[in-house]
C-alpha cells in the first residue's frame, strides 16, 4: 500500500505542483527579484539593490496611506464581526421567515467589487450633494464610505460563519446552564461565546486580510481621490508601479514589503486566536 | 464540531491563498514574459515573415510586421480601418491595439516586455522619452523626418538624435458658446456689445462675473463649466492651465526647461483659477467628482457659456444643442500680454519606433509611416476620419473639418501662439501634487500657499527624483 502510493505520488502531485509553481511560486521570485532593480519593462531589468527600498518609506504617499489602510481595517474588523453576530443571534431565534433573511444578507457578497463600488458611489454622493459635497471631498469621506460599503458586503458572509457556529453549538450545554439559573446574558456570555471561539477566528482573520487587501471597492468609489488620500495600501502599490515611471521597482518592493506585513499580523492572530480555542 | 472545523480549515486555507496571492500581484502579472522572451523572438519573427512572404508573394522588402499601440482611444476605429486598408494594398501585416484610455503607459509596458512588442508606439514629450529612450530608434533617416513642416516637431535627445515624430498638433484656449454670449451682448447693462471685444483678462473676468450675476435670466446654470478634478477632468488645470506660468517664466526667463521653478506668474494663474471656479456651474465643494463628461456636457447642452479644453473636444460637443457655426475660441487670457496672446498649441503625441524589434520590422514600421503620411488613404484617413491637423508638408491640401481648429487657426493668425511647455513638467507625480493642492484650495480645504508650494518646492523635488 505505501509503495503504492509512493509510485504514484508523482501523478496525484505533479500537475498541481507544477501549477502552484508557474503560477505562484515562480512570479512571487521573480516579483522579490525585481524590487532590487531598475526596469521599464521587466526584460531589461537591472539590479540596483536596496535604494528602491529606502524610497518607499520616503514616499509619503506609502506611509499616508499605511496608516488609512491599518485604521480602516481595525474598523471594519470589529464593525463586521460585531454586527454579523448580532444578525446571526438574531436569525438563529426562532423567527418567521430567517431563511429568507439568511439569504437576503448573504446576497450582497455575491455582487463583484467594482459594481459595489460604483452602486454605492452613486448612493452616497446623491446623499452628500444635499450637503454640496461628494465623496472625494476629503479622505473622511471616502474612508466612512469605504466602511459602509465593505460593512454591506461582508456582514453576510460572516453571518453566515457565525450561523454555522451558533448551530454546533449541542443544546444540552445551553439547557444545563437554564437549569443552573443563568439569565440570557449569562448563556451568550458563558457558553454561546466560549463555543464560538473557532468561528470568531476565522472572521477575524478573514475581515483583518480583507481590510488590508482590499482594492477593487477603493478603486470604484474613491480612485484613491482626493489626490491619493483615500488610497489604501493594495491601490497604492498599483499607482506607484504604473502611474509613475521610473518607480516601477519601488512598486515591486512595496508589494513585498505589503506581503510580509499582511502576512505577520495573520500568522500573529491566528496564533493568538487559537490560543482561547474551546477543544470539546 | 466537526463541523466548524473543517468549515474554518477551509475558510482558512482559501483565505491563505488569496492573501498570498494578492501580496504579490504586480509582480504576477507582470512576470510572464521573462521566460519566454529569449527564444521566443527569434522564431515568431522567423515564422512571421515567411507567412506575410507567402501571403504578398511579392517583392522581399515587405517582410516584416508591424504592431501599432495607438495612444487615443477617440481614434481606434479609424486606424483599424487604415491598417486593413494597408494591408490590402501591400499585403504587409499591420496590427493595431488602442489603450483605454488612461491606461497607454501600463498597456506599453506589458506589451513591450511580450515577444512580439509594439513597433510603433507613443510617447508624450520629454518627459515620457527619459522612460521610454531606450526603446526609441533614431528616426534622423526616415522619410516622416523629412516631412515635418519644422525640426520643432521632432522630439529629441540629449545627443541630438531624433527620438520622436509629433504627428498631431493641437490648440486649447477657451471654447465658447456664441450664440449664448451673443444674446449676452444684447441684454441691457451687458459689459460688452460683440464678442470680438473680449481681449483681455480683465475683460473677459468682467463678463463672466456678470454673466454669472444674470445667469437666471440668460438661462445658463453658469459662466464656466465645472473645474472638475476627476481624473478625467484635473488635467485641463494641473497640466493645460498651468501651461501658462511655465509658458510666461520661460520666456522671461529665456529658457526652454529649468531644474527650478521660480513661479514669477503664479498670482496671475491664481486670477484664472478663481474665475473658474467662482463662476461656474456648480459649488466649489462638488468639484471633486465633477468628470470631463460633465464639463463637456455642460457646455454641449447650452448650460455653460465658456469651456476651457482643445480642439479634440470637438467629438464630444458635436451633435448636441450647440451648433458648429455657435463655436468659438478664446486665448486663456493670462494678464500679462493679452493684446499678443494666441491659444496654446503643440503636441504630446510623438511616434517612437521600437529600436529592439527586428529590422524587417523596423523597416515594416517605416514604410507603413510614409504611406501614411504621404499615400492619399492615408493622408485623408488623418485629416478627414480622425479630424488631425498634423506637421507634415504633405499635408497642405488636407486641413480638417473640426469647426474648433478653424476657429482656432483663424484667431492664431496674427497672435503668438502659446507653446506647450507642459511637456517639460518634472513628473506625472507633481502633476498630481499640484492638482491636488488646487483642488483643496478650490473645496476650501486648504490654502493657495499649498498651491505655491507644490508647483515650486514640488518642481525642485521631483526633478531631482526624476533625474537622479
Amino acid at each position: 500500500m505505501e509503495k503504492a502510493i509512493k509510485r504514484y505520488l508523482p501523478i496525484f502531485v505533479l500537475p498541481t505542483l507544477i501549477a502552484f509553481t508557474v503560477g505562484f511560486i515562480a512570479p512571487f521570485i521573480v516579483g522579490i527579484y525585481l524590487s532590487f532593480c531598475k526596469f521599464t519593462t521587466i526584460t531589461d531589468a537591472q539590479v540596483i539593490g536596496f535604494s528602491n527600498y529606502a524610497k518607499v518609506f520616503q514616499d509619503d504617499t506609502f506611509v499616508h496611506s499605511l496608516w488609512y489602510t491599518t485604521l480602516f481595517t481595525i474598523v471594519t474588523m470589529v464593525l463586521i464581526n460585531f454586527l454579523a453576530f448580532v444578525v446571526a443571534l438574531a436569525l438563529t431565534k426562532k423567527i418567521k421567515g430567517t431563511y429568507l433573511f439568511r439569504t437576503i444578507f448573504f446576497m450582497p457578497n455575491l455582487i463583484g467589487g467594482i459594481v459595489l463600488g460604483y452602486i454605492w458611489s452613486l448612493l452616497l454622493n446623491g446623499i452628500l450633494a444635499y450637503w454640496s459635497k461628494t465623496l472625494t471631498y476629503n479622505s473622511t469621506y471616502g474612508f466612512w464610505g469605504m466602511v459602509i460599503l465593505l460593512l454591506w458586503q461582508q456582514i453576510g458572509y460572516m453571518m453566515i460563519i457565525y450561523i454555522a457556529g451558533i448551530q454546533n453549538i449541542p443544546g444540552e450545554l445551553i439547557e444545563a446552564a437554564k437549569i443552573d439559573g443563568a439569565t440570557k446574558w449569562q448563556q451568550l456570555r458563558y457558553v454561546t461565546l466560549p463555543m464560538l471561539r473557532s468561528s470568531i477566528t476565522v472572521c477575524t482573520f478573514l475581515t483583518l486580510t480583507n481590510g488590508f487587501k482590499m482594492f477593487d471597492q477603493n478603486l470604484a468609489l474613491t480612485n484613491g481621490e482626493p489626490s491619493e488620500k483615500s488610497e489604501l495600501l493594495a491601490m497604492n502599490i498599483y499607482t506607484t508601479f504604473y502611474g509613475r515611471p521610473g518607480w516601477e521597482g519601488v512598486g515591486q518592493a512595496k508589494a513585498v514589503i505589503f506581503f510580509l506585513i499582511v502576512g505577520a499580523v495573520a500568522l500573529t492572530q491566528n496564533y493568538l486566536s487559537r490560543r482561547k480555542e474551546v477543544q470539546q | 464540531m466537526k463541523n466548524v472545523k473543517r468549515f474554518a480549515a477551509l475558510g482558512m486555507t482559501a483565505a491563505m491563498a488569496v492573501t498570498a496571492l494578492a501580496g504579490c500581484g504586480s509582480s504576477s502579472s507582470s512576470a510572464s514574459g521573462t521566460t519566454t522572451t529569449g527564444a521566443g523572438t527569434t522564431t515568431t519573427k522567423a515564422a512571421a515573415s515567411t507567412t506575410t512572404k507567402a501571403a504578398s508573394g511579392s517583392s522581399g522588402s515587405s517582410t516584416g510586421k508591424v504592431y501599432y499601440l495607438n495612444f487615443k482611444p477617440e481614434q481606434a476605429d479609424q486606424w483599424v480601418a487604415l491598417a486593413k486598408k494597408y494591408t490590402e494594398e501591400t499585403g504587409v501585416q499591420v496590427n493595431v491595439q488602442t489603450a483605454a484610455s488612461g491606461t497607454y503607459e501600463q498597456t506599453l509596458k506589458s506589451e513591450m516586455a511580450k515577444s512580439e512588442a509594439p513597433t510603433l508606439f507613443q510617447v508624450n514629450g520629454p518627459v515620457g522619452l527619459a522612460n521610454w529612450k531606450d526603446y526609441c530608434l533614431d528616426l534622423k533617416d526616415t522619410d516622416i523626418y523629412k516631412d515635418l513642416q519644422s525640426d520643432d516637431y521632432a522630439l529629441k535627445d540629449s545627443d541630438g538624435s531624433i527620438k520622436g515624430i509629433a504627428y498631431v498638433i493641437e490648440t486649447y484656449g477657451i471654447i465658447y458658446n456664441k450664440s449664448l454670449l451673443n444674446k449676452y451682448c444684447q441684454m441691457d447693462g451687458a459689459k460688452i456689445k460683440d464678442a470680438s471685444e473680449i481681449t483681455s483678462f480683465d475683460k473677459l473676468k468682467e463678463v463672466a462675473d456678470d454673466i454669472q450675476a444674470k445667469k437666471d435670466e440668460l438661462g445658463v446654470e453658469g459662466a464656466f463649466t465645472s473645474a472638475g478634478f476627476d481624473s478625467s477632468s484635473d488635467w485641463r488645470f494641473k497640466t493645460h492651465l498651468a501651461n501658462l506660468p511655465i509658458y510666461y517664466e520661460y520666456k522671461a526667463e529665456n529658457e526652454t526647461s529649468t531644474d527650478a521653478i521660480k513661479g514669477t506668474y503664479l498670482d496671475n494663474f491664481k486670477k484664472v483659477f478663481d474665475m473658474y471656479i467662482t463662476d461656474s456651474t456648480c459649488e466649489p465643494t462638488l468639484l471633486s467628482g465633477k468628470t470631463g463628461d460633465d464639463a463637456s456636457s455642460e457646455f454641449a447642452l447650452g448650460e455653460a457659456v465658456f469651456y476651457q479644453n482643445g480642439t479634440w473636444a470637438y467629438n464630444d460637443i458635436k451633435g448636441n444643442e450647440v451648433d458648429d457655426d455657435d463655436l468659438g475660441m478664446l486665448p486663456i487670457f493670462f494678464g500679462v500680454d493679452d493684446a499678443n496672446q494666441g491659444l496654446c498649441t503643440g503636441s504630446e503625441n510623438y511616434w517612437c519606433i521600437n529600436s529592439k524589434a527586428s529590422e524587417d520590422d523596423i523597416k515594416a514600421t517605416k514604410d507603413f509611416l510614409k504611406w501614411v503620411v504621404e499615400s492619399d488613404e492615408g493622408r485623408k484617413s488623418l485629416s478627414t476620419d480622425m479630424g488631425f491637423v498634423t506637421p507634415f508638408k504633405t499635408f497642405s491640401d488636407y486641413l480638417p473639418a473640426n469647426p474648433l481648429v478653424k476657429a482656432a487657426n483663424e484667431y492664431n493668425k496674427t497672435k503668438t501662439p502659446v507653446s506647450w511647455n507642459f511637456t517639460t513638467m518634472p513628473s506625472e507625480q507633481w502633476k498630481n501634487d499640484l492638482g491636488s493642492a488646487m483642488l483643496e484650495y478650490a473645496q476650501g480645504t486648504g490654502s493657495w500657499d499649498a498651491v505655491k508650494t507644490a508647483f515650486v518646492d514640488g518642481w525642485a523635488t521631483e526633478y531631482k527624483n526624476a533625474h537622479s
